[in-house]
């Protein structure tokens, strides 16, 4: 762990402003993730058997699945904070582990683990602090990032001050503070209220618009999964495996609310619930 | 605000109390005390064994000897009361800071945690008395360039030996408090340890490092007092209530006016470690002010 340091520098390219198309200068053959053949036991328990995926860059896509199924075991395998027991995982190209130390992607998981003793802006630069940015680059960013999620007039308040959304919209801001070419998020809305949830989800889909980051998006929510979605991942439980791939087609321009509403929205919420009923095995 | 001077009153009124017991027990009590059988159940009243409060007061003014330019007992119980703060605080000091040493090194390697936890949970039941000899004979072995090892350096080895367990125990359990996702985030990160232990581990301890402090601070007095005892060094408190004790024959408010400084050192450290509290009391304070 020593040789860890990166510089800010070198992480990549893909802040905002940059379009959603696969970087014009890199390999563009190369997909954001790739997981070949993973397998994943804890002890007795397989919790990835056999898992093949391949992200394209640019792309959202869902993971969706009983729980237990491994979801949030494939994302962290993808983070490289837990190892497959078999199987290859590549990040833009790279190691997980590589991409790590690179910190190629940011992470917004379900407890928005926000540091009680750092300000609203304190946690956001704290990337950014932690691989040495100067103090006036963190404000600027840290400034810059509140004002993309709304939290702007919050900077100075404690998290506890805030509610659980606003919390989590934190945490993205601190995911995105280093310009990470990748999102993992592991059930980021899981713990809030319909009505924050879907605002949320509709930032999402504004900050991967201004971004152009990949996401991968583990949920347990059908319509969100749907609503955010250019693929979604369905996973079967014991073991876990890929039981199907639903790609979304709700035309390629953003999102709105009113998506939500329509014939094709509704029919790929059917069209997921049925793939997530047939893994349920009859017995 | 309201709450410091609360707890001031609190403080007043339980010194009142415990004086107006005092001269309580004395106005009432049996002068010869009561025993049954040999055993005794209530103690002496007489003014040999409980002088009187103004009395004790007053012993504080006369002159320690009978002798011409002889200091009074107030200034040696003062001389000896700041005598022994500097080595408690020296040893409160440094067992705080092997403790929390201690916990560093614990959180960061768990086979040092089993193996090294019971043996600082036990060194508790160590009797300072046993151990003051040995510290005192290992010491006489130490000689560092000029300086050769002194009885104080021995009180205060004694007073860490009993400061640092607190510390040990409260600041692993602070830096094992940091919630798993923020473990999990700083693994994402992919920095060095140290970092983790400066922006993590070590802000997620502080509330527990307080009240671990207030302990260690209580545990240093009290060790600097019995080793000073039970090392014979001169010049603290601890040694002037033995002295004064064989003298109470002659003069027994001498005995309470000694036992009245070693009170006071006490209360004078807690209040100490209670500034370097209070900052984190507020900030609970308001936490919770605000999470309401
Ligand atoms: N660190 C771990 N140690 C042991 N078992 C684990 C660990 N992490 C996950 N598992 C097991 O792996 C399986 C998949 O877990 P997980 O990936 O958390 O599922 P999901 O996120 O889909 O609910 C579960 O059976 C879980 O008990
Ligand atoms: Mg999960």
């Amino acid at each position: 762990m020593s040789s860890t340091r990166t510089t800010p520098g070198a992480t990549p390219a893909g802040g905002p402003g940059t379009a959603a198309a696969p970087a014009p200068g890199g390999p563009a053959a190369t997909p954001a993730v790739e997981v070949r053949g993973v397998v994943r036991r804890f002890g007795a328990v397989t919790a990835l058997d056999g898992i093949d995926l391949v992200i394209e860059r640019g792309e959202l896509v869902s993971l969706i699945g009983p729980s237990g199924c491994g979801k949030s075991t494939l994302l962290r395998v993808v983070a490289d904070l837990v190892e497959p027991t078999e199987g290859e995982v590549r990040v833009g190209g790279k190691s997980a582990h590589r991409a790590r130390l690179d910190q190629d992607y940011g992470i917004a998981f379900q407890a928005a683990g926000l540091l009680e003793w750092r300000t609203v802006a304190g946690n956001v630069e704290l990337p950014l602090q932690l691989h040495g940015v100067g103090r006036a680059a963190r404000r600027e960013r840290a400034r810059e990032l509140l004002d993309l999620v709304g939290l702007a007039d919050f900077a100075r308040h404690r998290p506890s001050q805030l509610s659980g959304g606003m919390q989590q919209r934190v945490a993205i801001a601190r995911a995105l503070a280093e310009r990470p070419s990748l999102l993992l998020m592991d059930e980021p809305f899981g713990a809030l209220d319909e009505m924050t949830r879907e605002r949320l989800q509709a930032e999402l889909l504004a900050v991967r618009a201004a971004t152009g980051c990949t996401v991968v998006f583990v949920t347990h929510s059908v319509p969100e999964a749907v609503f955010l979605s250019d693929r979604v991942v369905v996973m079967s439980a014991r073991p876990g495996r890929v039981a199907a791939v639903v790609p979304v087609r709700l035309g390629t321009a953003e999102r709105d609310d009113a998506v939500r509403a329509t014939p094709a929205f509704a029919a790929s919420v059917v069209q997921v619930r049925a793939a997530l009923r047939a893994t349920e095995a009859p017995r | 605000m309201n709450g410091r001077w609360r707890r001031a009153g609190v403080v007043a009124l339980t010194v009142v109390g415990l004086l107006a017991a005092w001269e309580g027990y004395k106005a009432v009590g049996p002068v010869d005390g009561a025993s049954l059988g040999g055993v005794r159940l209530l103690p002496r009243a007489d003014d040999r064994s409980m002088p009187h409060v103004g009395e004790v007061l007053g012993a504080l003014a006369r002159p320690e000897v009978d002798a011409p330019g002889s200091r009074t007992v107030g200034v040696a119980v003062l001389t000896g009361v700041l005598s022994t703060l500097r080595l408690a605080l020296l040893g409160g000091v440094l067992g705080s800071a092997v403790g929390l040493a201690l916990a560093v090194l614990m959180q960061r390697l768990r086979l040092l945690e089993a193996g090294l936890l019971p043996w600082v949970v036990l060194s508790q039941t160590v009797p300072i008395i046993a151990i003051a000899p040995l510290i005192t004979g290992w010491g006489g072995a130490v000689r560092l360039g000029p300086w050769a090892w002194t009885p104080q350096a021995s009180v205060v080895v004694i007073a860490a030996f009993l400061a640092f367990s607190p510390v040990a125990v409260g600041a692993l359990r602070g830096l094992q408090s940091a919630a798993p996702a923020a473990v999990e985030l700083f693994r994402s990160y992919a920095v060095p340890w140290r970092s983790q232990l400066l922006h993590l581990r070590l802000p997620a301890a502080r509330p527990y490092l307080v009240p671990a402090l207030r302990l260690a601070g209580a545990q240093a007095v009290v060790g600097a007092i019995v080793a000073e005892i039970s090392t014979g060094t001169r010049g603290g408190i601890g040694r002037l209530v033995i002295e004064y004790a064989q003298q109470a024959t002659s003069s027994p408010a001498r005995v309470y006016a000694a036992i009245l400084g070693a009170a006071a050192l006490g209360l004078l450290v807690a209040g100490l470690v209670g500034l370097v509290g209070a900052r984190e009391d507020r900030r609970a304070a308001a936490a919770v002010e605000v999470a309401a």
